[in-house]
């Protein structure tokens, strides 16, 4: 429909998500970026996502929602989800809503892909 | 607390169409005028994320079901002491004490509901009107 939000390579079995956007507020941009990535998890058996925030200044609850979903979609096929490099303001949103106990979340992208089950 | 949630006294008022572009543009020209009122980068980052998170929830919640031609009420007064801020959707309104906590563990999984937990908080004040139609917000400027 419109131009990929993110940019996605792979390495040593890893898929690394990075998002072109600074901001990740409004619904239709969110609605894509989860149809995207739900697209890279279901072209994996075992789906391996390193997401990482380097770019994000901004992101809303629905964002969040969306993160949640991409988890659960990952864990139903035994998989693991790691998220880095996230800004210190959008880290304490984790940490309101508790989500920092749910995901996975590393400083840097070497410590994330250090974490992946070998 | 017990004043009406009526309306802001003083405050300029827009009616916003579900638009992103107009959406972010208002909330870009409210966030220029809270920094030349001297709020700082902590300050523009709680209120940017609670006005994104109101005005998600009218178009989105408020609305749902209904014409999406139909436009949410935006009022804002900005001092150097406080950023005060309402939005009102047309729709029939919601009860705010009926959300579950996000943060129970056994929410923890689900997509949704962390929108107005997330609006109070980050402002000083957040405030409903009966019908759950409307909400209030205020940020006291803690640098003043």
């Amino acid at each position: 429909m419109s131009e990929s939000r993110l940019r996605v390579s792979d390495n040593d079995g890893v898929t690394l998500i990075e998002f072109v956007d600074r901001n990740i507020l409004d619904e239709a941009n969110i609605q894509a970026i989860n149809e995207e990535i739900t697209g890279e998890i279901e072209k994996s058996a075992k789906p391996r996502l390193l997401i990482s925030f380097s770019n994000v200044d901004h992101l809303s609850s629905a964002a969040l929602g969306a993160l949640i979903t991409i988890n659960n979609k990952i864990k139903e096929k035994a998989g693991e989800l790691h998220l880095a490099n996230i800004d210190p303001q959008i880290y304490e949103v984790f940490m309101i809503t508790r989500l920092n106990k749910l995901f996975n979340i590393h400083d840097t992208t070497e410590e994330a892909r250090s974490a992946f089950a070998s | 607390m017990s004043e009406p949630n009526t309306h802001i006294e003083g405050a300029s008022a827009v009616d916003l169409a579900h638009d992103r572009e107009a959406i972010t543009s208002l909330i870009e020209d409210l966030l220029d005028q809270a920094e030349q009122c001297g709020f700082g980068s902590s300050a523009v980052f709680a209120i940017r994320l609670a006005i994104e998170e109101a005005i998600t929830n009218a178009f989105e919640h408020g609305h749902e079901g209904l014409d999406r031609s139909l436009t949410v009420r935006v009022e804002h007064k900005i001092t150097p002491e406080l950023f005060e801020i309402a939005v009102q959707d047309q729709g029939p309104g919601f009860k705010p004490e009926d959300l579950p906590d996000p943060t129970l563990l056994e929410n923890l999984s689900k997509p949704s509901g962390r929108g107005v937990m997330l609006m109070k908080a980050y402002m000083s004040e957040v405030e409903f009107n009966p019908a759950g139609n409307r909400v209030r917000m205020r940020y006291r400027n803690p640098d003043r």
